[in-house]
């Protein structure tokens, strides 16, 4: 579904990823685990458009997309919930859920459908995005990537600034859309939650992947020892 | 009491000045400050057309506001979308810089004469409502006015595109997330309010005299409407607009050349007591 191939890529005479390759099957979940500076965001922002690769490329569905303009991206099946939700505040809820479709991709999602899955944001439509809470708002910045009918969706730090209520109920949401076949990419700061929440891992550091592999049964020392960097 | 019913027609008028300044200010976060020069620049346009063409103003101007709607367009491709994110000050430098070129090009092409568009027979028609005397052109100018704010209201307010630009506004880079091509929706949102200017052009045209300097008012009155009404929002501008017209209408009952005075006293008073505008008095209800 989609490929990173021997991805490096930097900004200026800062160079960050040094030689990045993982694939994604389609219908499975890649958790992107490391430190800050680990090159995480770098590899989402290739992913996106929005940072050119030196060398290396991205293929979606044997496409490839990296050195497209982030709006092509989108368009070819790729959408990202980003960092912080960042949803329009001068836009209410349901419109934030429209601004998605905007590349008219056709498939399953539309606004019905993520009233159906997101039940409580129906009642909240007409409300100013601003005006929800940091849960309710994940769940929009889930289904506006949604309406753009992707391929493959990445969620950058779900939980991040969340109580641990609304950590679950936006996990669950991802459970569900796991259950459903979509293919995700999830980079997520608890460690244990990321490996509960999908297939496969990459663990990052220093802009490489030193560790990868099944999530399932995942050795945590060798992780830390990933994560850390510690031999 | 008839004075202060044309102050706001006029003031309609400032209304549909400030309203291209208003989607720029307000919506794309971009100030133009040839926008003046750009509504003389249209007026003269009309003229040209006008007289080229043996016709009346009124019929050039839709011709008219397509082609400052290109002009814009490319403006913002070539010109302005190279300035911005590079801070605040590179678009105010170059539009200031357009403005200069713009009354330049106009003072070489069409001299420093002060001209006018012939309205004919509309200039002096009249129609009797209440016991009052009232210009057919000034409620023509009210009903275009209110006609363009409402479908500017609506593109902004309900459609897709509207949708994209308030988005882009908010955050350039997530809506390119979403599959919004930023330049090109703020491109034609500039197309767009060159486009009004043209249409506000034409009305002024008829109502006032204009030549290569008179660009600079317009721009202030735009302005004044704005901040008036409350910046980025739409009906507000129009209210903006009228408030400031009737100012200047008492302010000429009082005597005919303190108006302008007036205008601007309100404005600063306005500022001082709701620097919000009019419209953060409906935000507090």
């Amino acid at each position: 579904m989609i490929s990173i191939n021997d991805l490096h890529a930097g900004y200026g005479a800062l160079s960050v990823l040094f030689g990045v390759s993982l694939h994604v099957a389609e219908g499975q979940t890649l958790a992107l685990i490391g430190s800050n500076g680990a090159g995480k965001t770098t590899t989402f922002s290739v992913l996106t458009g929005f940072v050119k690769p030196r060398s290396g490329n991205v293929t979606l569905n044997g496409s490839v997309i990296s050195g497209l303009a982030p709006t092509d991206i989108v368009s070819m099946g790729l959408a990202m919930v980003p960092e912080g939700r960042r949803l329009f505040p001068s836009l209410t809820v349901e419109e934030n859920l429209m601004i998605g479709a905007h590349c008219d991709r056709k498939g399953p999602w539309d606004l019905k459908r993520v009233y159906s899955v997101f039940p409580a944001l129906e009642p909240l439509r007409k409300r100013p995005s601003s005006s929800l809470s940091g849960g309710q708002q994940q769940l929009v910045a889930i289904g506006r990537a949604l309406m753009s009918n992707p391929n493959v969706l990445l969620c950058d730090e779900l939980s991040l600034g969340l109580s641990p209520a609304a950590v679950d109920i936006v996990y669950s949401a991802i459970a569900r859309l796991r259950a459903e076949g979509m293919t995700l990419i999830i980079v997520e700061q608890d460690i244990s939650r990321a490996l509960a929440s999908s297939d496969t891992f990459a663990c990052m550091r220093h802009g490489g992947i030193p560790l990868s592999g099944p999530s399932a049964g995942a050795d945590r020392a060798q992780i830390s020892s990933a994560y850390f960097g510690m031999d | 009491m008839e004075v202060l019913i044309n102050g706001a027609f006029i003031g309609a008028l400032y209304g549909l000045y400030g309203l291209g300044l208003a989607l720029t200010l307000g919506l794309m976060r971009q100030i133009n400050l040839a926008h003046g020069d750009f509504i003389v620049f249209s007026a003269y346009l009309t003229l040209q057309g006008s007289l080229l063409l043996g016709v009346h103003p009124l019929m050039v101007l839709p011709v008219v506001a397509v082609v400052m709607f290109v002009v814009g367009f490319v403006l913002q491709r070539l010109v302005i979308e190279r300035t911005l994110g590079r801070g605040e000050m590179p678009p105010i430098l170059v539009t200031f810089g357009l403005s200069i070129i713009l009354q330049n090009v106009m003072l070489e092409l069409f001299s420093a004469d002060t001209r006018n568009l012939n309205p004919g027979p509309l200039g002096a028609a009249s129609i009797e409502i209440a016991g009052l005397s009232l210009g057919v052109l000034p409620l023509l100018t009210l009903a275009v006015s209110f006609a363009i704010f409402w479908a500017t209201s609506a593109v902004f307010g309900s459609t897709k595109f509207g949708r994209a630009i308030r988005a882009t506004s908010d955050s350039d880079q997530t809506a390119q997330l979403m599959g919004i091509n930023t330049s090109r929706i703020f491109a034609v949102a500039m197309g767009l309010t060159l486009a009004i200017s043209a249409i506000a052009a034409g009305f002024y045209g008829m109502r006032g005299n204009f030549d290569p300097s008179t660009g600079p008012e317009r721009m202030l009155f735009a302005f004044e409407a704005v901040i008036l009404g409350g910046v980025g929002s739409i009906w507000g501008t129009l209210a903006g607009g009228i408030l400031l017209g009737l100012s200047q209408a008492a302010g000429s009952l009082i005597n005919p050349s303190y108006g302008p005075l007036v205008g601007h006293l309100v404005f600063l008073v306005v500022l001082l007591a709701l620097p919000g505008g009019l419209m953060s008095l409906r935000r507090r209800q």
